[in-house]
């Protein structure tokens, strides 16, 4: 069993209301924080704790709260980025639901070490029924005395609230969450300045991952050294997964990092193995914008080590033969899936949620969905394939954001892992008429007709 | 060019009890950025108001927030949360990003549809139903999966979408957690 650091408290009944996580224990950490220690004091342990933002990009948090402008004298803002939307992701979620007052705890804990008084968390408006659990949960620790005017008696005020977006993909950058809060649409900054200086209404803002801010509480119980301890290198500490797709028992698991992905996937704590027992394709290991997986790069690197669930092995060999850890939206494909039909299925996505600021991505992402459907549709070309390859191409790094990045990376993945596959399309366009055209006659059963082996 | 604002009409009642709500959400933000309060104000008054936004409405919840029409307009029209035109009492919005379509959304949206008697993105004659496809909403485990109102209804197949559609027409269905 690996160990539960988020997960731990979760099944106790009644622990979704403040009397129940309080008699476990909960809130600790805002006694300890408040009552002993330096907000500069808390910043170290989260920097020792060697923690890593949790909603894909993997930036050290205790940094990111070292560079918050504290000498400029205006408010600063402490802002939890809930708007988890990434396909595949739905750990945030679950945590919310579930355990709210732990967000609350770190959210205090945090907003203490980074001097914020007024805090928020922006939560996508789509989960509206955890936005009201939030409500309520935080009205709880008003009433109980841990948010408010001079908490625990040592001086320190917090507002928080929680604020709801209402739909929309890009707000999960943390320049466009920040305009979306100000009510506008959320078209993200150009950086920088960054947030830490320049952020909400101007005034210094970090902006954290749900599941980073849920962390905070046990590390500033348990020293950030004793969290570095979990893990391998510098993939400190446990992650929650996402896991969907074709497997098993889908749903959210907390892992300590360095657990083996074939152990993740095939073993009965975990995911339990496929689905109907039908042979592994793919693999997204962290939400749609990473790069795919083939079967054969999935539980062995290109150099035939073991791989992990670390932030390092999951990208080992690069975008050629590795992928990310992202978000940790582990996404599980067996043999009856078309990558064609899943990566237009991406495109879609992407297209659908450019905020249309930048040219490169507001039309390249059209592009990109277009031409894929054509092709998944049996009315491609055989020079498509490049076309794709040189969109996506022209797309990545020309952005504001990385969206337009997250939208050329699984483009660029399926045609270098499978373009075996789109070729296939191309010159058999009366064999994928149908949209399950490879649930009764898996691609494996006809890669013999495209006439190359794969390399 | 016959522009929209003139073909559907809408009721506008902003209720005592809508506006503590409203008052209460701005009581969230610093008093010079009621601006902030913009998306949680237009979530309340659309679900007051049949689930869509005039620009009658609009324009009063422009005046509530003391900012131009126009800021709210720019921000009705990005979010898709937010609907323009009247929709069905019941909105099915399905999920049809890859891990819903991996469990074999695109069945049940044909088979839902078809049971209807309407098309994708079409209402029931009788207002009561909307079917759309959205982008992931977050269920990717318990796919595939629709909203309804406030609520996810997941792990669902025929005989649940059936149960769903008899339970509106029944008014067994929550729209809002008020």
């Amino acid at each position: 069993m690996g160990r539960k650091i988020l997960l731990d408290k979760i099944n106790i009944p009644g622990i979704k209301t403040y009397e129940v996580y309080r008699q476990n224990g909960g809130y600790a950490s805002v006694e300890k924080a408040l009552k002993q220690m330096t907000p500069d004091e808390v910043t170290e342990e989260v920097k020792t704790s060697g923690l890593r933002g949790r909603g894909g990009a993997g930036f050290p948090t205790g940094l990111k709260w070292s560079f918050i402008d504290k000498k400029s004298g205006r408010p600063r803002h402490l802002v939890c980025n809930a708007d988890e939307s990434e396909p595949g992701t739905f750990k945030d979620r679950y945590l919310m639901e579930y355990i709210p007052h732990l967000l609350i705890e770190g959210m205090i804990t945090s907003s203490y070490a980074l001097g914020a008084n007024l805090s928020y968390i922006y939560i996508r408006g789509e989960y509206m029924w955890v936005f009201k659990i939030l409500e309520r949960a935080i009205k709880e620790a008003y009433a109980a005395g841990w948010l408010g005017k001079n908490i625990l008696g040592t001086g320190y005020d917090l507002d928080l609230h929680v604020h709801c977006g209402a739909g929309a993909y890009i707000c999960g950058e943390e320049t466009a969450l920040i305009e979306s809060l100000e009510g506008k649409r959320g078209n993200p900054r150009i950086k920088p300045p960054f947030p830490a200086v320049n952020g909400l209404w101007q005034n210094p803002t970090v902006v954290n991952n749900v599941e980073s801010i849920a962390t905070v509480p046990w590390i500033v119980l348990n020293s950030g050294e004793e969290y570095a301890k979990i893990g391998i290198g510098r993939s400190t500490g446990t992650k929650l997964i996402s896991a969907s797709g074709h497997i098993k028992n889908p749903g959210v698991y907390e892992i300590e990092l360095g657990l083996s992905v074939d152990e993740f996937m095939n073993s009965d704590e975990y995911l339990g193995g496929m689905l109907n027992d039908r042979p592994l394709k793919a693999l997204v290991p962290g939400g749609s914008s990473v790069p795919i997986l083939p079967a054969n790069l999935i539980f062995k690197t290109a150099n035939g080590e073991d791989r992990l669930m670390t932030y390092e092995s999951l990208s080992d060999g690069g975008f050629a033969t590795g992928s990310m850890l992202g978000s940790g939206g582990f996404i599980v494909y067996n043999d009856t899936t078309c990558i064609v039909r899943n990566t237009w299925n991406f495109s879609r996505f992407y297209h659908h949620e450019s905020c249309g600021q930048c040219t490169p991505c507001r039309e390249g992402t059209g592009w990109l969905e277009k031409i894929l459907h054509r092709i998944e549709n049996g009315h491609g070309r055989e020079e498509d394939i490049e076309l794709l390859w040189s969109i996506q191409s022209k797309i990545e790094g020309n952005t504001i954001c990385p969206l337009g990045d997250a939208a050329s990376w699984p483009v660029a993945a399926a045609i270098r892992h499978f373009r075996e596959e789109f070729e296939y399309h191309v010159r058999f366009p009366e064999k994928v008429k149908n949209r399950d055209h490879f649930v009764h006659e898996p691609f494996e059963k006809v890669r013999h007709l495209v006439g190359k082996t794969i390399v | 060019m016959i522009m929209e604002k003139y073909i559907y009409k809408q009721d506008i009642n902003i209720t005592p009890e809508l506006m503590a709500r409203i008052n209460e959400l701005l009581s969230h933000y610093p008093e010079d950025k009621k601006k902030s309060a913009l998306l949680p104000v237009l979530h309340e008054v659309q679900d007051a108001h049949d689930n869509w936004l005039s620009y009658e409405l609009q324009d009063k919840v422009a005046e509530i927030l003391e900012i131009k029409p126009i800021e709210v307009y720019e921000v009705v029209s990005f979010y898709t949360m937010f609907n323009q035109k009247p929709i069905g009492k019941y909105m099915f919005e399905f999920c049809r990003t890859s891990c819903c379509a991996t469990r074999g959304v695109e069945d049940l949206m044909d088979y839902t549809c078809n049971k209807l008697g309407i098309k994708e993105g079409e209402t029931t004659v009788d207002g009561m139903f909307t079917v759309v496809g959205v982008e992931c909403l977050g269920a990717c485990g318990y796919a595939p999966m629709m909203q309804i109102g406030d609520f996810y209804h997941e792990n669902l197949n025929q005989e649940k979408v059936d149960q769903l559609i008899a339970d509106c027409r029944a008014g067994k269905i929550t729209l809002h957690d008020k």
